[in-house]
Order: structure tokens, then C-alpha cells, then sequence
């Protein structure tokens, strides 16, 4: 024989979905609600964006270099922490804020647990919470058209009742990325359209927020309430891109459901009780916690093996 | 839309359209064929023949070994030049007959003469069982033992795996395209020997030519019916056919006996007409030879014991140089390093293809995405349990049901990661079943 073909253990053939495609995809469903945070807050929300990208990208490359792994930066997904890294902050940040954030979120959050895949925490979110707490006055400075303003949630919190069109449209203060509903639900549309995610987690971290948020409230059905809380403050982008990270939300749709309750749970909780009008990041990290767990809890019987459940036990 | 189907699979590219227009073309041998003693699953086959003896094509060369085997005939005529060995599709080299053909094509005495209406049960069970019969979908389990439940009134259907959900292959869709009227006769044969079953042809709707044909030939029997079933793979893999069809389920450790059904690929059903009713033993079987390396797919009727390179040949040769080359489908088939292997009975294509996937792609790390739990047709987690498998954690990858995996691959083909998680599942199911057989 003068050449032998290639031998390999099935299958044979391999789908088109890859992981870098799957991040591309993300990118791509991020920039409407970049897009209109640019238009929103001025080009400074722009070189916010910028600034956590690039360092979250120089962050995995340099650690890649420095402890002699494979180069992982083309997978894109540290472009995608980047991004949500930066629509989680302020226009009005320091440059250094994000810089460090990305250093924090792909560092400490996601390469020293093992990389893609491995880190237990949305990096994003770790990160501004690390920044939230370290400088807290910097990150709820929300300039808006060249004055600091309270956010639309913060008035809400204190008795004031903000223009709801405007909130969906997002011409308000608030984190780059999470003013305007209309442009997160099209980047939403784009994932589900390519099969990235789907409603379960969204969903019922929703609709069970809503359910929660008012039985805490404990003013009946207020729809306006309602209306304030669900387009405002991070939870839309919470609930499409951040809750729904593959790496950190629960691998089965049961899982997926009870995650998403527990999350709307926590939200509730945080923005009725808490002195704090955001809860979202925070529910969404201790949630992260919890995933272990959920999937330890729901995995699914076998096909054929249902009925046998006591046989099978033995 | 409404149609039968199971929960899970997944929809690969299917290629199918290279050779399904093509006639089966009747094949000619070259000079030397190989028999490999085993074929099927169960006992081996034991040579009755002697180097130097002169057979005739139907004539029994070696008969079988156990309750669970099948016996091997000759598919030419010719003289017998020994026993040797010879590689096989599986890469091993195995004790095969080799057989001289002399072109003479000289036919034996059949194997059956009896009427139809004259025979009993046991008597058509034992002719597919002298006739060397198997699963020719593929696995290769001996009919024979297939139609021999505990309790043949227990059978409630006997269906027919018309799906052929493999991307490429076309055998079995030429095959009921050209001889409808003898897959449904042997259907009937096989529907007769249990008292209460009634036969279903279940096809994937992608054919829907052969379900329209199908169903018309049928139209005569009250007791067959053609179920066309939704496009996907692994349609065809028996319990999610089971399933598709009657809606009861069986795991690993059940027989598809266990929930009333027998279940048998369409050129099965075919070579039982043909033993029963022609007295002709299982001796050639529709080889697919495709792929986008091949200058001419076509479909053949193939003496088994023919090697694969005559079969290459035939189709034209190489277009372009592949990179790989299947006996079988992409999804399920052996990647072979070499044409010089025979085919057998349940060979069901030779696909060339000038793309390597596999080589290709480099694995990453998972993302936990959950695709390959969504397509996986077992309901498993196929991340978990390949994890498992990698880790050599045998009570985990037993919790996580790694044993109930029927190895159709759906899971490494979505995985975005590229990771090979079947061939983890699959190399720790062997050793897994290995001990249990202890």
C-alpha cells in the first residue's frame, strides 16, 4: 500500500457550529445595544468599550504567554467578557476602571481556574462586582447628558415616577449597555434566531422576577411598578447574556428552570430590600454558585431507563 | 409535522442525492474473494470446505457455529484456495476462505424447496437460519434468532427499519424502489410466524417516492401498514425506531422482544423472501459506493466476499484523492486505511470522502453548552458522562447511564468544542460490557 487514508473513531463528519463561531455570534448580537450606548452616552462609551476589550483580550494572551499554554484569545470568547464587561459600566468611569476590571474578570475570574469552560463565575459580572466594591462611588456615577443623575430604578426607589417610554427606548442614565430594552431584546433575537440560546432561562427569570418583585412590593398588582422594574436597571441584560453564559448556568432545561426562578427570586429580594436599586449582578453571581449544584440535582433518567427507576437501583 | 419521531438527534448534511437516482448495477467479481468466518455477532462461522474443492455460488463454505451464528455460502463459483488471513473492514486480520472464482458463475441446488403454504413455522425459521441470514443494517445479528422470542405471542409488531437515517447510503432506498413486491411478501412471511403481530414499514419521510410505492403494494395486506416517520438522525437506531413506531421504550438491557417488537433492516426482510420463497441463501447485498471523492456513485449488487478496491474501480476511481475513506455511513461506519478488505454481509457502503473532519478539527475545552445533551437520543449527558469515561470513573459514568449509549455520535457532532465524546463513551462501554460479561 502506498498511502494509507486517515483512520479515526466515529463519527466521521462534524456539525458547522464551533465555539468561536458561537462567540462571534454573541459579539455580533452585543453591538445594537453597544451601538445605542454609544449613541447614548457620547464617544466615551466608546472608548469604555474599548479599553475593557482590549484588556481582556492582552490579559488572556499575556497569561497564555507567560504560563505556556496554547494561545486561546482566537476562541473570542475574552472579546465577548470584554464587551459585557464594559456595558456593565458607567460612561463616566476612568479609563483605568475598565483596564482593570478586564485584568480582574479574565485573570482572576476565568484563567486561573482553568480557562474557558472552567470558571465557575461570569467573568463580567465578577469583575464589576470587584469594582462595585472597590470603588463604588466611581461606578454609580451615571452621567447623562453632562450631568450626574439618579438612574430611572433610583427614582423609582424614592417615590419618583420616570418616563417608561423612555426607559424601554433606553434615553436614560444608567451602565453603557443596559439602557435601551429595545436594543438588548434584538441582540436576544439574533442568539435565539441561531439557535445560541433559548427562552428558558430568560424566561422564567422574567416572568418569576415579575411574580416575586410584586408579592415583595406588597402593592398589589402595580403595572407601572412592574413596567419600571422589568425595563430597568440591568435586568434585561442580565437575563439574555448574562444569565444565560453557557459556562455558568445549569446544563439541563430542567436545571435552566429552577435557575432561572432562583434568580428572579434574588433579584426580587435585592431590589425590594436592598438600600441598593441594582440587584441583578448579584443575583446572577450567587445564582452562579448554585449551578453545581442544580446539576447535580437534575440529571435526567435515561431513555427506557424511566419506569425502571427501582430495578435500576437494585 | 405531526409525524412519528423521538426526542433528541440531529440533522447532518445527508449527500444522499449522489447516488440515490442510481440503478442498482449487478456487480462481477474479480479473482479472489474472502469470506471472513465472522460476519455477525455471536459464534463464528466454521469452515466445511477443503483447499482445492470446487464449489458452486450457493453452496454452503462454512456452517454455523452455535445457536448464535450464521452460516457463510459461496457468493461465485470457483475452487477453494484455503484459509488465510486477511484484514479486515475492522483493521484486524481475521481467518477468511478464500475462494477462486471462475467465472462460470454456476449455481448450487437451493436451499429451500418446499412451498410456502406447506411450511410451519419452525420450518421457515430454520431455512433463514440455513440461509445465513443477519441484520444487514449493519450490527449483524443472526435473523434467525431475532424471529425465536420467549414467547412469540408476545410479538405485537415486526417492523421493517426502512429509515436508512446514515447520510449516503441509498442501498436500502434502492432496494424498495426496485423490489417493493418482495419486501412486502417477506414482510408478510415474517408477520405469519407470530400470531398476533401486525408488520409496519417505517420510512423517514425524505423517501417519500418509496413511501407512495410502498404503500400502494401494501394495500393488499390488512395486517401491514407504512409509517413514514420524521427526517432525522439516528432514526433508524432500533430503540428510538421502537419508539418512533409504538411509542414504548427500551433501554439496554431489554430486547426489543421485551416491548413486543422485532425490528429488521429492509435487505434482512428481502433475503428472507428470497430464502424462503427462491431458496436462494444470503450471498450478495447493495454496497453504495459514494462520496465526493468518487467520479460515478452508484449503487451495487455485490457478491459478498468481493474487496473493496474491485468495488472502487467499478465507480469510476477517485475523482480527487480522499482523505478518508468509510465502509459504512459517516455517522456510524469504520474509517478504513486500506481498500483491501472484503465485504460482508452487513457492509453497506464504501463512502470516500475528500474532506477529514476529525483531522481537521482540533479539540477545546467544553463550554457547557448542552448541545450534546439535547441531541443525545438516550437522554444522557454525554459531556458528563465522556468526562467519566476520560477520568476512568467507572461508578460515575454507570450513574450518569454511560451504558445506555447507543453510539450514534449525534453528541460529537454538534459538540461547537469539537470534542470527541462518543469515542470516550464508546471505548469505556466496551470495557464496561467486557466485565460484565465475566
Amino acid at each position: 500500500m502506498s498511502n494509507l487514508y486517515n483512520v479515526s473513531s466515529t463519527p466521521h463528519i462534524r456539525g458547522k457550529m464551533s465555539t468561536q463561531l458561537i462567540m462571534l455570534i454573541v459579539v455580533i448580537s452585543l453591538l445594537p445595544a453597544c451601538g445605542f450606548g454609544v449613541y447614548n452616552f457620547g464617544l466615551r462609551a466608546l472608548f469604555v468599550l474599548l479599553f475593557s476589550v482590549a484588556s481582556c483580550v492582552l490579559s488572556e494572551y499575556v497569561f497564555n504567554l507567560i504560563t505556556k499554554r496554547p494561545n486561546s484569545i482566537s476562541d473570542l470568547s475574552a472579546v465577548v467578557t470584554g464587551l459585557l464587561l464594559g456595558m456593565n459600566l458607567p460612561s463616566s468611569v476612568p479609563y483605568f476602571v475598565p483596564v482593570l476590571g478586564g485584568f480582574f474578570a479574565i485573570i482572576v475570574v476565568k484563567m486561573l481556574f482553568g480557562g474557558l469552560g472552567q470558571n465557575f463565575m461570569n467573568p463580567a459580572l465578577g469583575a464589576r462586582c470587584f469594582l462595585l466594591i472597590s470603588f463604588p462611588k466611581l461606578m454609580t456615577d451615571f452621567v447623562y447628558n453632562g450631568a450626574s443623575g439618579a438612574t430611572p430604578l433610583a427614582q423609582v426607589k424614592n417615590g419618583g415616577c420616570p418616563d417608561l417610554h423612555k426607559m424601554i427606548i433606553g434615553n436614560i442614565p444608567g451602565t453603557i449597555g443596559e439602557t435601551s430594552m429595545i436594543a438588548i431584546v434584538l441582540g436576544a433575537c439574533i442568539m435565539i434566531m441561531f439557535g445560541i440560546i433559548d427562552l428558558t432561562i430568560s424566561g422564567t427569570y422574567i416572568v418569576s422576577f415579575g411574580i416575586f418583585l410584586l408579592a415583595f412590593a406588597g402593592k398589589g398588582f402595580d403595572y407601572t411598578f412592574l413596567c419600571y422594574h422589568l425595563a430597568g436597571g440591568g435586568l434585561m441584560l442580565g437575563a439574555f447574556f448574562m444569565a444565560t453564559d453557557y459556562v455558568t448556568r445549569p446544563y439541563t432545561k430542567k436545571g435552566q428552570v429552577i435557575y432561572g426562578i432562583f434568580l428572579g427570586f434574588l433579584t426580587a429580594i435585592f431590589r425590594v430590600f436592598s438600600p441598593s436599586a441594582e440587584g441583578v449582578s448579584y443575583a446572577i453571581i450567587i445564582g452562579n454558585l448554585i449551578v453545581p449544584l442544580i446539576d447535580r440535582i437534575t440529571v435526567p433518567k435515561p431513555f427506557g431507563c424511566e419506569k425502571t427507576k427501582k430495578e435500576g437501583a437494585k | 409535522m405531526g409525524r412519528n419521531t423521538f426526542k433528541g438527534g440531529i440533522h447532518p448534511y445527508d449527500g444522499k442525492d449522489l447516488s440515490k437516482d442510481k440503478p442498482i448495477e449487478s456487480f462481477k467479481p474479480g479473482k479472489l474473494l474472502y469470506y471472513p468466518l465472522s460476519q455477525h455477532i455471536g459464534a463464528p462461522a466454521k469452515a466445511i470446505v477443503n483447499k482445492d474443492d470446487r464449489v458452486l455460488r450457493g453452496q454452503m463454505i462454512a456452517e454455523a457455529g452455535g445457536f448464535v451464528s450464521a452460516p457463510i455460502y459461496a457468493s461465485v463459483s470457483g475452487v477453494i484456495k484455503g484459509i488465510e488471513k486477511h484484514r479486515v473492514v475492522s483493521g484486524d486480520m481475521v481467518d477468511c476462505i478464500v475462494l477462486e472464482n471462475d467465472e462460470k458463475y454456476e449455481e448450487a441446488e437451493p436451499i429451500n424447496t418446499a412451498k410456502l403454504e406447506d411450511m410451519s413455522r419452525d420450518d421457515i425459521i430454520g431455512v433463514v437460519g440455513k440461509a445465513g441470514i443477519i441484520g444487514m443494517g449493519g450490527a449483524g445479528f443472526p435473523t434467525h434468532v431475532k424471529l425465536s422470542p420467549k414467547d412469540s405471542d408476545a410479538i405485537e409488531y415486526v417492523i421493517v427499519n426502512c429509515a436508512e437515517c446514515e447520510p449516503y447510503l441509498t442501498s436500502d432506498y434502492r432496494k424498495m424502489l426496485e423490489e417493493p413486491d418482495k419486501l412486502i411478501k417477506g414482510l408478510s412471511i415474517e408477520v405469519s410466524l407470530f400470531k398476533n403481530a401486525k408488520g409496519i414499514l417505517a420510512v423517514e419521510d425524505n423517501k417519500m417516492d418509496c413511501v407512495e410505492l410502498i404503500t400502494e403494494k401494501a394495500k393488499e395486506y390488512s395486517n401491514i401498514e407504512v409509517l413514514p416517520l420524521k427526517t432525522k438522525y439516528p432514526q433508524g437506531s432500533e430503540r428510538q425506531l421502537i419508539y418512533a413506531c409504538t411509542k414504548r421504550k427500551i433501554n439496554s438491557k431489554m430486547l426489543p422482544a421485551d416491548a413486543g417488537c422485532v425490528v429488521n433492516n429492509v435487505d434482512t426482510v428481502i433475503s428472507i423472501y428470497k430464502a424462503v420463497v427462491e431458496g436462494k441463501p444470503l450471498m450478495d447485498r447493495i454496497v453504495t459506493v459514494t462520496g465526493d471523492a468518487i467520479n460515478n456513485p452508484k449503487n451495487f449488487e455485490v457478491p459478498v466476499g468481493t474487496i473493496y478496491s474491485e468495488l472502487l474501480e467499478a465507480a469510476g476511481g477517485f475523482k480527487t484523492e480522499p482523505k478518508k475513506v468509510i465502509s459504512g455511513g459517516p455517522m456510524m461506519g469504520m474509517a478504513l486505511f486500506t481498500l483491501d478488505v472484503p465485504v460482508t454481509k452487513a457492509s453497506s457502503a464504501l463512502l470516500c470522502m475528500t474532506k477529514d473532519d476529525v483531522s481537521e478539527f482540533k479539540q477545546t475545552q467544553c463550554i457547557n453548552c448542552g448541545r450534546c445533551a439535547q441531541v443525545c437520543p438516550s437522554r444522557l449527558l454525554p459531556g458528563f458522562v465522556a468526562d467519566y469515561a476520560d477520568a476512568y470513573d467507572e461508578e460515575m459514568f454507570l450513574k450518569y447511564g454511560g451504558l445506555e449509549c447507543v453510539e450514534c455520535g449525534s453528541c460529537s457532532y454538534v459538540c461547537p468544542a469539537r470534542k470527541h465524546l462518543a469515542q470516550s463513551i464508546k471505548s469505556m462501554r466496551k470495557i464496561q460490557l467486557a466485565k460484565k460479561k465475566k
